[in-house]
């Protein structure tokens, strides 16, 4: 102890290019982290908000009305038939859920990897994960036929004995599965928003908006014993969500890959799943964040290195999905099993040939222009190519339930399947419902974690100069 | 006991996180037991600072969790093979192997309730009034200051010495808040 007070360690500044880029550009103040998140809930809506819920809302009801359409008329107003059971309401299911776990991915996962970067970009898209999560619940929903049963999915008693749901099922484990995903989310979301909810109601003008957001707030008074254990709890709840989501997308393979079919009955499927999911959200998040930084000025907090590290999460899974996709066909040959060997062949050159090559290129050629980071940069091309995984991610699903199913092992157990109207128009609707969603979410809430983002500053840094450390202290 | 004109602490507001940092550390040397720190966001440090022991959230955790991973296995075993048992492929009625994935997910989502429930019980909230919530000078608590309250209930709070305590501590604000 006497030497190290004696002596005086100098430390050299750390060279320019050694420095790592800030999470807030412009040393943007504690302060005007708040005001410009605030700002946004705070001001008139934009014209522009208008004219989207506006477009939203009625989309949304079509979702609704063809439910209506469908459960007064049964499932005969969809396209499926003999031997195509599952049709595009289990694409739309697969795909809906796959979207919500880039949220957790960030919220959680990234959380326990330390990924400070993860704070400007974790509300939205956890708000997106809750809301895609919501429309993919829709779906299970509404195709078991008749609806009004699909309460029996749930282990409540009934009069028939009672029947309880049957465990062994992987499509009993799925409902568990999202379901405990929706809760959890939910939760995650809620508590994250608790210190931002009470920053909004600490600057609210009007007695009513003070009120509500007080009330969602709890009385959190920024106490620094509740932050103890609210960081303690947020941990947990990290911890929490990163077996979940990587159970929730497993459990969906499940549906598929417990079952005896070929093109479903592969072990590969929960980690490719997984991967897949990832990817597909990543691009939704991007897909949003995009205009939405550039709408609200936010460019100083969701930095293009923010969309660059996103980006390069989308090559990284996309090349696991592209190497699961080569695994596969790979495994159909190695394996020597006929008929492994064949779906495999007829999704690239049977009937359906179309829709395997829109997923190959979409999935694993378009991400692979983020090696470059001029692209990466470019939010025009990282918009464009977001959209691209997206599509490619809803043909993946497409190809694995439709192409498995339309040639059983028998000619005459062969089928095409193609969409009604009714199909299409209940998935546009889902958009209309998320979209709807999304847009009061940042209507009414922050849409960015201020606490968390206020966090990472070198401002709140007890050992920075910035944060108020004095030479020779500390 | 109306409440009313009664005093419910002294106020101390700082600018940065480490003079904040710096006066909890007095305090706590000082021997205050009933005060606090108060921060628009969690401040590294600030745990050791005010000698808080690690948070107790955990134990909430755990037991939701063996709720959950218990009460799915039994739940499965009663619905499955106990109330209404129907032998499918000659598995057998009950087998923790099958029973694993829902009682996964169950055991995370008592979890996850028990995190939550458990930090607000441990924080005593929700509350629906807070004397430092009616200040209008607290307000920027959720903005960019930093303030350490020690409360009148305090044993060792008197007047002067508690003033001072804060005053030499670098406070830029000193205020007395009322119940």
């Amino acid at each position: 102890m006497e030497a190290a007070k004696q002596t005086s360690v100098t430390v050299a500044p750390a060279p320019r290019e050694l420095e790592r880029e800030p999470l807030v550009l412009n040393n943007r103040s504690l302060g005007w982290i708040s005001d410009r998140i605030c700002g946004i809930v705070e001001d008139k809506a934009p014209t522009w908000w208008w004219v989207s819920f506006i477009i939203s809302l009625p989309t949304a009801m079509i979702c609704f009305l063809m439910i209506g359409y469908l459960i007064s008329t049964g499932v005969g107003v969809w396209g499926l038939n003999h031997p195509i059971a599952w049709g595009w309401a289990i694409v739309n299911f697969v795909w809906w859920i796959g979207i919500g776990h880039a949220g957790t991915l960030i919220s959680a996962i990234l959380f326990l990897l330390r990924q400070k970067w993860r704070t400007s970009i974790n509300r939205a898209a956890e708000a997106m994960t809750i809301f895609a999560v919501m429309c993919a619940g829709i779906f299970p929903a509404i195709h078991v036929g008749r609806i009004w049963f699909a309460w029996w999915l749930f282990p409540l008693p009934n009069s028939n004995g009672p029947i309880w749901p049957q465990f062994r099922s992987p499509l009993l484990w799925d409902v568990f599965a999202v379901s405990t995903y929706f809760t959890v989310s939910l939760l995650f979301w809620y508590m994250g928003l608790i210190p931002d909810l009470a920053t909004i109601r600490d600057r609210c003008k009007s007695v009513y908006k003070k009120f509500f957001y007080g009330l969602f707030a709890l009385g959190w008074t920024g106490s620094n014993r509740h932050w103890s254990n609210y960081e303690k709890a947020y941990l947990l709840l990290a911890g929490l969500s990163t077996p979940l989501v990587l159970s929730v997308h497993s459990i969906v393979s499940f549906d598929f890959a417990v079952s005896q079919l070929p093109g479903w009955h592969t072990t590969i499927f929960p980690p490719y799943f997984v991967a897949g999911a990832v990817f597909s959200g990543f691009g939704m998040v991007l897909t949003l964040m995009v205009p939405l930084r550039s709408i609200f000025k936010l460019e100083d907090i969701i930095t293009v290195r923010h969309i660059e590290l996103m980006c390069k999460v989308i090559l990284t899974t996309g090349s696991i999905v592209g190497y699961a996709y080569g695994m596969e066909v790979f495994i159909a040959w190695y394996g020597g099993n006929p008929y492994e060997a064949y779906a495999f062949q007829n999704r690239a050159f049977g009937p359906y040939w179309w829709a395997y090559w829109i997923m190959i290129s979409c999935n694993v050629l378009s991400p692979q222009f983020f090696w470059f980071k001029k692209i990466r940069s470019n939010m025009l091309y990282v918009f464009i190519l977001s959209i691209f995984v997206n599509i490619g991610m809803w043909f993946e699903r497409f190809v694995i339930v439709v192409t498995s199913l339309h040639r059983d092992y028998l000619p005459s157990n062969w089928g095409y399947y193609s969409p009604t109207h009714v199909d299409i128009l209940t998935y546009v609707g889902t958009f209309g419902l998320f979209m709807a969603l999304f847009l009061l979410f940042i209507r009414f809430l922050p849409l960015i974690a201020i606490s968390e983002v206020k966090g990472v500053t070198p401002q709140a840094d007890p050992h920075h100069p910035l944060g108020g450390a004095k030479e020779g202290k500390h | 006991m109306s409440g009313v004109g009664r005093q419910y602490g002294v106020l101390a507001e700082y600018d940065t996180p480490a003079d904040a940092i710096a006066a909890a550390e007095k305090v706590r040397d000082a021997g205050y037991t009933q005060w606090d720190v108060h921060t628009p966001f969690p401040v590294h440090g600030m745990d050791e600072a005010m000698g808080l022991k690690n948070s107790r959230v955990g134990w909430f955790t755990f037991c939701g969790g063996m709720t959950g991973f218990f009460g799915g296995n039994l739940m499965i075993w009663f619905m499955n093979s106990f109330d209404y048992g129907i032998v499918v492929g000659g598995k057998p009625l009950y087998s923790p192997l099958f029973a694993f994935p829902v009682s996964y997910e169950m055991t995370i989502l008592f979890s996850a309730f028990g995190s939550l429930l458990g930090m607000l019980f441990l924080n005593r909230l929700p509350r629906l009034h807070h004397p430092l919530l009616k200040n209008k000078r607290f307000g920027s608590v959720t903005h960019d200051k930093f303030y350490v309250v020690i409360e009148c209930a305090d044993p060792k709070y008197s007047e002067e010495e508690t003033h001072s305590l804060l005053e030499e501590s670098g406070s830029t604000h000193l205020e007395v808040v009322k119940e």
